[in-house]
C-alpha cells in the first residue's frame, strides 16, 4: 500500500469503497478515483495501446491523460474512460482497455436531460482564478454560473498554498460559502464546459448520479446544460505537458503535477524511488513533496543552471539536483524500472518517472469561438492572442506565469534518440517517426500533420500531446513554431456520450408522432401503420392469416367492387382567405383558380421557378374571398411555407391570409360502386345523385346538427365521397359511416391499398414519381397548365428548350411480359440492342421504376416509371434488372384501369 | 449558436430561423419578357459576397414573419435585421 497518513484531503477514511479492476479487488475511499485506488496498490499498468500494443498506465491526474483508460462493465458498460477521471462507487467493475472500448449491447435504461439557463455572468473553473471572478461578480449584484469539471472546487491547487493569507483549502472553503450566501449564484461541481459557441453560448455537461451510491433512478444521470451569458470568464487553469523521449510510454511515467495531486488530494503516493526530470521550476515542488511524504527523490533539470531558491530547499530535504541533465530513455515492462540519463546514459534505478516539459494554458473554450491565438516562445505554448467580445481568460489560462517562477522554463519537445520509439502521442501510438513521416509528405501545416498523423485526434484531443507535435514539426521543418499557424480547438472539451446530448429525446420522444382522431379505431380494427412524415397512418387492415399482399389485394378488390373507406386526415389543409385570395393561387398553381365557382372543386399543380412540379392537391372554393387547399401529407408544411414566403417577400401589398387547418378537419373518403348508398343512408337529406351532386363538387350538410362538408372528389378513379367534419366529431362520424356500410360490407384500407388504386389510375405521388426534374407535361399533366394565364410560378421555364426535348422522361406503365413479377421500385430501365443482349457497359439507362405494385383488379403486378420518350414509345418491350436477371416489360400509357373514366360517377 | 434579432421578437436562438436566400433577387415583372439567358439568371444564379450580404430570413419557429437582414458572410454575425415594409396594396 502507498497511500500516506496526514495527506488527502479529498478523501474521507472513515469509509471503504470496493471496486475491481482486472478481475481484482481493491478497496478505496469515497473521494478517490480509479487511477488513485490503483496508485494506492502500487498498480500503474493498466491495458494494451491501441497499434503496438504495448503496456500503457496512468500518465496524468485529469482529464489530461492520454493513456490510463479503462472499460466499465459494472453498475453499467461505457467505453474508454479515464481511470483518472471514474470516482468510486462500491461495486465498480472495471479493466484496462486494450486497444479499443466496447459500447453496452444492452438498453442504457439511465435518464439524460438537459437545462436551460441565462445568466450575466458565466465562470468556468473554480480554481482560484475562477472563484475570485465568481466572487467579484457576484459582490457586484450579478447572476453568477460557475462551473468546474473536478469533483471539488479549488482547481489545480494542492493544499500547500496560501491565498490572502490564509491556506488555499480555507480559502476555497469560505469563498464557496460566500457564493452560496448571493441568491443570483448557481455553483455546479462535475459539470464540465465542453462546448462555447456564438454570442455567448456555452454547454456543460454535469455527471450527476455516477459518484453517488443510491442515487434514485429518476435522477438524471447526467445533464447538459445550455447557458447563455452576457459574460464568460475563462478560468480552464493550464495543463502541464511532458517532453518526448525514448519509451516514454511505459507505465510509471507520470506528470509531475499528477503525483502532487495524488498525494495531496488522495494521500496515495505514486511511488517511492522517484526520479524527476524537468523543464521548469515547477516540478521542484512535486519533488519537494514526494521527498516529504517518504519517497527517495531525485531531479533532473534540462536547464544548464537550476533555480536557487528551489535547489536549496531541496539540498535541506536531501534531494539530489543535477542541472544540464535530462532522460533519454526507460527500461521496464510492466512498470519503469530505470531511467537512461545524460550523455553518457546511464542507468538510474526507479519506480516512478515525473516529467514537466512546460505547461499549456487550457485556451480550448477561447479557441472554441475563434479567439486568436498566439505562440508564447519563451514557454513554448498558444496563449490568448486577442480579444473576444464579452470573453475574459483569467489566471493560467490566460497564460500568466506562476508568481512562484524563479527561472524561465527551457523550451524542450524532446531529447535525442530512436524516433519510433518516440511516442507524442500515447492515445493514438503516434511516434516522431510519425510526424517524420508526415513532414516528409509535404505536410507543412499543423492542421494537415494532425489530419496525417491522428495525433491530438484521441479521447484526450491532444491536451497535453498538441504541442508536442506543433513543436517537433517544427524542428524537423527548422522553421518556427510560429510559422506553422494554429491549430483551432473545437467542441468537445472531453468527451460527451450521445445519450447525453439526446437527453430525453429518444425512442418515443424522438420525434413528435402524430397520430389522427380516429387512431384508437385504427388499433382496434389491427392495423399496420406507416410513417408519412411525422403521421402515423395504417397502411393496410391485415385479417387473420394475411400477410401485406394479401390484405391490400383483398381491400383494392374491395373498393372496386363495393365500397372501402380510408382515413385521409393527414392531407395538408390550409384555409386561404382574403380579397386576393384568388390572386396569389392563379400565381402559385399552374392551374387558373380564379374562375373557380364557389361550390367547386379543382385539381391543382405547384411548381418551382425552375417549372418542375413541388407538390399536388385539390382546391375548393368556399366562397369568393376563400378557398380550402389539401397538399400531399408529408409537404403539408413546406407548402404552407412557400404561400407566406410569396405573400410576405415577393407581394407583399396582396390583401390574403394563411391558415393551416390540417388538424382542425377529418377527412374519410368513402370509395367505391356502393359509396353513393352508404353516404346517402347517413345524410337522407343530401341528394347525392350524380345530377345533383357533380364529380369536383362539394356541399355543406349537418349531422344531428354538426356541420359536415362531403365532397366528390376521387383518388381512385371510382365513385367516392370525401366526409369532413370538425375532428372532434371524427369518432362518431367514422362509426356512422362504419355502421351504415355494415350491409355492402365497407372495407376499411390502408396508405398502400390507397397507392395501389391510385397508380392504376396513372396519378402520380409527387415525391415517389417525381424527383424535382419532373414537369407537369413529364406526367401527363398538361392539362392543368393554363394557358390563359399571363403568368404564373414557373411558367416561363416551360418555354425553355429543355422543356421541348422529345427524350425528357415521361410517365409511362410497365407491365412485365411475364405477368408475374413485381418489379423493385427504383429498378433501372434498359433497352436491349438489335442483337437481343445488352450493350457494352456504361449500359445507357432510359429511365427507373417509380412505383410498383399488385394490382387485384388486373390480376397481376404493375409498375410507374419515367421512362426517356416514353409515350412515344408505348407499346415497346424494355428491360429491368432485377437481381442478376432481366425483366421483360411492356411500355403502355399510365392509365390502366378505367381509361375512359366511366366509373367515376357510378 | 447566435442569436438572431428578429425585428417582431427580438433576440432569439438561430436554430428558430430559417434562411431565406439573397433578398436583392426579386421576382421579374413580366418574366414572358426576358430572354432564356436572364430566365434563366434569375432561377439559377446568386451572389454569393464575401462581407455584407442582404438575405430573407424568417422567424419559422416563432412569429413566422420573414424580414430582411444583412449578415457578414465571414463572421456570421448580423450587421442589421429590418422588417419588409409592406408595399401599397395592388
Amino acid at each position: 500500500m502507498s497511500r500516506v497518513d496526514g495527506y488527502g484531503w479529498a478523501i474521507d477514511r472513515s469509509r471503504t469503497v470496493s471496486v475491481t479492476v482486472n478481475g481484482r479487488a481493491y478497496t478505496g475511499h469515497p473521494g478517490d478515483t480509479l487511477a488513485s485506488v490503483l496508485f494506492a496498490h502500487d498498480v500503474v499498468a493498466l491495458g494494451t495501446s491501441v497499434k503496438y500494443r504495448r503496456p500503457r498506465g496512468i500518465a496524468g491526474s485529469w482529464t489530461e491523460d492520454p493513456t490510463g483508460l479503462v472499460q466499465i462493465e459494472e453498475p453499467f458498460p461505457e467505453p474508454m474512460l479515464q481511470a483518472t477521471a471514474v470516482e468510486i462507487t462500491d461495486g465498480l467493475v472495471a479493466r484496462g482497455v486494450n486497444g479499443q472500448g466496447r459500447l453496452a449491447q444492452v438498453p442504457d435504461h439511465a435518464r439524460y436531460d438537459r437545462l436551460h439557463t441565462h445568466c450575466d455572468v458565466l465562470v468556468v473553473g473554480a480554481g482560484p482564478a475562477g472563484l475570485l471572478a465568481a466572487r467579484d461578480a457576484a459582490r457586484a449584484g450579478a447572476d453568477v454560473v460557475l462551473v468546474d469539471d473536478r469533483p471539488t472546487p479549488g482547481g489545480a491547487l494542492t493544499g500547500t498554498e496560501r491565498i490572502e493569507g490564509r491556506p488555499a483549502r480555507e480559502f476555497v472553503a469560505d469563498t464557496v460559502a460566500e457564493l452560496a450566501t448571493h441568491p443570483g449564484v448557481t455553483h455546479r461541481q462535475r459539470t464540465t464546459a465542453f462546448g462555447h459557441y456564438d454570442d455567448g453560448f456555452v454547454l456543460a455537461l454535469e455527471r450527476r448520479t455516477d459518484h453517488l451510491r443510491d442515487a434514485p433512478t429518476t435522477r438524471s444521470r447526467q445533464r447538459v446544460h445550455r447557458i447563455r451569458a452576457a459574460r464568460i470568464v475563462i478560468a480552464t487553469g493550464a495543463i502541464e505537458r511532458p517532453f518526448v523521449f525514448d519509451d516514454d510510454d511505459r507505465p510509471g511515467i507520470l506528470l509531475a503535477s499528477a503525483a502532487r495531486d495524488l498525494l495531496h488530494r488522495h494521500g496515495v503516493l505514486a511511488g517511492h524511488d522517484v526520479v524527476v526530470a524537468t523543464t521548469d521550476d515547477s516540478a521542484y515542488a512535486a519533488a519537494l513533496d514526494l521527498a516529504g511524504a517518504g519517497a527517495r527523490v531525485r531531479v533532473l533539470d534540462a536547464r544548464a543552471a537550476v533555480p536557487t531558491t528551489w535547489a536549496a530547499r531541496c539540498a535541506d530535504a536531501g534531494v539530489p539536483v543535477e542541472a544540464g541533465t535530462t532522460v533519454h530513455g526507460t527500461r521496464g515492462t510492466e512498470r519503469i524500472t530505470a531511467v537512461v540519463v545524460g550523455d553518457d546514459r546511464a542507468e538510474v534505478p526507479c519506480d516512478l518517472l515525473l516529467v514537466s516539459g512546460g505547461r499549456n494554458p487550457a485556451v480550448h473554450l477561447f479557441s472554441h469561438v475563434g479567439g486568436p491565438l498566439a505562440y508564447d516562445e519563451a514557454r513554448g505554448a498558444f496563449v490568448p492572442g486577442g480579444e473576444l467580445d464579452g470573453v475574459e481568460v483569467v489566471g493560467a489560462a490566460s497564460g500568466a506565469v506562476d508568481p512562484l517562477e524563479e527561472m524561465p522554463p527551457l523550451v524542450l519537445w524532446r531529447t535525442d534518440g530512436d524516433p519510433a520509439r518516440q511516442f507524442v502521442d500515447l492515445a493514438r501510438d503516434a511516434t516522431v517517426a510519425d510526424v517524420a513521416r508526415a513532414v516528409g509528405a509535404g505536410m507543412t501545416h499543423l492542421e494537415h500533420v494532425k489530419r496525417y498523423t491522428t495525433i491530438g485526434t484521441g479521447h484526450d484531443q491532444g491536451k497535453t500531446s498538441g504541442m508536442l507535435a506543433a513543436g517537433i514539426t517544427a524542428e524537423l521543418l527548422g522553421r518556427p513554431v510560429a510559422g506553422l499557424g494554429t491549430t483551432t480547438f473545437r467542441p468537445p472539451y472531453t468527451p460527451v456520450a450521445f445519450a447525453a446530448l439526446a437527453g430525453r429525446a429518444r425512442g418515443e420522444l424522438f420525434d413528435p408522432v402524430r397520430t389522427t382522431a380516429i387512431h384508437d379505431r385504427h388499433v382496434r380494427l389491427g392495423a399496420e401503420f406507416e410513417d408519412v412524415g411525422q403521421w402515423r397512418r395504417p397502411r393496410h387492415y391485415p385479417r387473420p392469416g394475411e400477410d401485406m399482399t394479401a390484405a391490400v389485394l383483398r381491400e383494392c378488390a374491395a373498393v372496386r367492387g363495393g365500397v372501402g373507406i380510408l382515413d385521409g386526415s393527414t392531407l395538408g389543409k390550409i384555409d386561404v382567405q382574403g380579397p386576393d385570395a384568388e390572386v396569389l393561387l392563379d400565381q402559385l398553381y399552374t392551374n387558373l383558380m380564379s374562375t373557380l365557382k364557389v361550390g367547386r372543386v379543382r385539381y391543382g399543380v405547384m411548381c418551382g421557378h425552375d417549372g418542375m412540379v413541388v407538390d399536388d392537391g385539390t382546391v375548393l372554393r368556399l366562397a369568393p374571398d376563400r378557398y380550402l387547399i389539401t397538399t400531399t401529407t408529408g409537404n403539408a408544411a413546406a407548402v404552407l411555407d412557400r404561400m407566406e414566403e410569396w405573400i410576405q417577400t415577393e407581394w407583399p401589398g396582396l390583401r390574403v391570409r394563411l391558415t393551416s387547418v390540417t388538424d382542425h378537419w377529418s377527412v374519410f373518403a368513402v370509395v367505391g360502386p356502393r359509396s353513393r348508398a352508404v353516404v346517402g343512408r347517413v345524410f337522407p337529406d343530401v341528394d347525392v345523385s350524380n345530377e345533383a351532386f357533380g364529380f369536383m363538387t362539394w356541399l355543406d350538410t349537418t349531422l344531428d346538427g354538426v356541420p359536415v362538408r362531403l365532397a366528390r372528389i376521387s383518388f381512385s378513379g371510382e365513385l367516392a365521397y370525401e366526409v369532413s367534419v370538425a375532428s372532434e366529431y371524427a369518432p362518431a362520424l367514422w362509426d356512422r359511416l362504419l355502421a351504415a356500410g355494415a350491409p355492402e360490407g365497407i372495407t376499411p384500407y390502408g396508405t398502400e391499398t390507397m397507392h395501389v388504386l391510385r397508380a392504376e389510375k396513372g396519378y402520380p405521388i409527387i415525391g415517389q414519381d417525381t424527383d424535382g426534374t419532373v414537369s407537369p407535361h413529364d406526367l401527363g399533366l398538361g392539362w392543368a397548365v393554363s394557358k390563359k394565364k399571363t403568368d404564373f410560378v414557373g411558367k416561363r421555364s416551360f418555354a425553355r428548350p429543355a422543356n421541348h426535348d422529345a427524350a425528357r422522361k415521361q410517365l409511362v406503365s410497365l407491365l412485365p411480359t411475364d405477368a408475374t413479377t413485381k418489379l423493385p421500385e427504383g429498378s433501372q430501365i434498359v433497352s436491349f440492342c438489335d442483337a437481343g443482349a445488352l450493350p457494352p457497359p456504361p449500359v445507357p439507362m432510359l429511365g427507373h421504376v417509380t412505383s410498383s405494385y399488385h394490382s387485384a383488379e388486373l390480376g397481376r403486378p404493375f409498375a410507374l416509371a419515367l421512362v426517356r420518350a416514353g409515350r412515344e414509345r408505348v407499346g415497346e418491350v424494355v428491360h429491368v434488372p432485377v437481381g442478376t436477371t432481366l425483366v421483360p416489360a411492356r411500355i403502355g400509357g399510365s392509365v390502366l384501369v378505367d381509361p375512359e373514366g366511366a366509373r367515376r360517377d357510378g | 449558436m447566435q442569436l438572431i434579432t428578429c425585428p417582431w421578437c427580438g433576440p432569439r436562438e438561430e436554430t428558430e430561423f430559417h434562411y431565406g436566400g439573397a433578398a436583392t433577387v426579386p421576382y421579374p415583372a413580366d418574366p414572358a419578357a426576358l430572354g432564356d439567358d436572364a430566365w434563366a439568371r434569375f432561377v439559377f444564379v446568386r451572389p454569393n459576397p464575401k462581407g455584407p450580404a442582404t438575405e430573407q430570413w424568417s422567424h419559422a419557429a416563432g412569429c413566422r414573419r420573414w424580414f430582411t437582414a444583412v449578415r457578414d458572410t465571414r463572421t456570421h454575425r448580423f450587421l442589421a435585421t429590418v422588417d419588409i415594409q409592406p408595399e401599397v396594396p395592388r
